[in-house]
């Protein structure tokens, strides 16, 4: 760890508030991408068969 | 081979499912390597001490805060003239990633002002236009959200994206339309005079390269899950139409 003196809060609390909204948007974005992608799988089962791949 | 094909949902999808892992990975070589590099290697600078720091986050936050905006502009602009639903659905996926760029380089630029400025905040030119820029990625985002027609959607949030590219170039080039203010010109630049020393530059670069790859990942990747909530959307109105 470097030797950050007396600026050690606020450059810890830069990354950390940064990565946390990084990390944030990187989960979210795979959450919610698996959810649709098994939501359109159970739907495409049901209507149009399994395999439909028209957009 | 033309550009326009993949304005055919199936040929983005194949496309970006493929080259998604590469992006990702890339992307994360590049920004654990930067800010690790920038944080741990490199020295104090002789005015600003440790919070030199915070350049590795702010710098590349702020770049990619205006041109996500700026790619948001000609996917809305594609979707304007030429009607492709891919280009919408790009401009809806890159709101939030633009939108955290912008909370990012807002949070640390208040930080980092603290110290150095001795205010989290003053109504400077470049700090004003960034916050507009913020509320119009909320408006945008808003927008998307509060319209059922994603079609009447599309229309109605590539006219607010034309509009906020004005602020988006605005908080880029405020501090050289008015000469005041506490922020600085910019530190980084093509022309060699007005970069930061070397030992910050490399660092400083790597990071920059690592948010674009890490925007351009998440844009593939959520454009995708777009397409498919589309479709989805498509096939539950044919099954209710149907039945």
């Amino acid at each position: 760890m470097p030797d950050l003196g007396k600026y050690a809060d606020t450059v810890l609390w830069s990354y950390i508030a940064s990565l946390a909204v990084l990390g944030l948007v990187v989960a979210g974005s795979v959450w919610r991408g698996r959810r649709v992608r098994a939501a359109l799988a159970r739907v495409e089962d049901r209507v149009a068969g399994k395999g439909s791949t028209d957009v | 081979m033309s550009l326009w094909e993949y304005a055919n949902p199936k040929k983005f999808l194949t496309t970006s499912e493929r080259i998604l892992p590469w992006v990702w990975a890339l992307a994360g070589i590049c920004l654990i390597g930067g800010l690790a590099w920038g944080f741990f290697f490199t020295p104090d600078h002789e005015r600003m001490g440790s919070t030199m720091k915070i350049f590795y986050l702010h710098v590349p936050s702020a770049l990619m805060a205006i041109n996500a905006w700026l790619m948001m502009l000609v996917a809305s602009l594609i979707w304007l003239v030429r009607r492709h639903h891919v280009s919408a659905l790009a401009a809806r996926a890159a709101a939030p990633v633009g939108a955290a760029m912008t909370v990012i380089a807002l949070v640390t630029g208040a930080i980092w002002g603290q110290p150095m400025w001795g205010t989290w905040w003053v109504w400077d030119p470049r700090l004003t236009s960034f916050l507009i820029l913020f509320l119009f990625y909320l408006g945008y985002i808003a927008l998307w959200a509060a319209i059922e027609d994603p079609d009447t959607a599309a229309d109605l949030t590539s006219i607010t994206c034309l509009v906020g590219s004005v602020f988006a170039l605005l908080s880029r080039y405020a501090v050289n339309f008015w000469n005041q203010g506490l922020h600085q010109p910019a530190s980084m630049s093509l022309d060699k005079e007005q970069n930061v020393a070397d030992v910050f530059w490399f660092p400083a670069v790597t990071c920059i390269a690592g948010f674009i790859l890490l925007f351009v990942a998440l844009v593939l990747y959520r454009t995708g899950t777009e397409i498919r909530a589309r479709r989805m959307r498509a096939l539950l109105a044919r099954e209710r139409a149907v039945a």
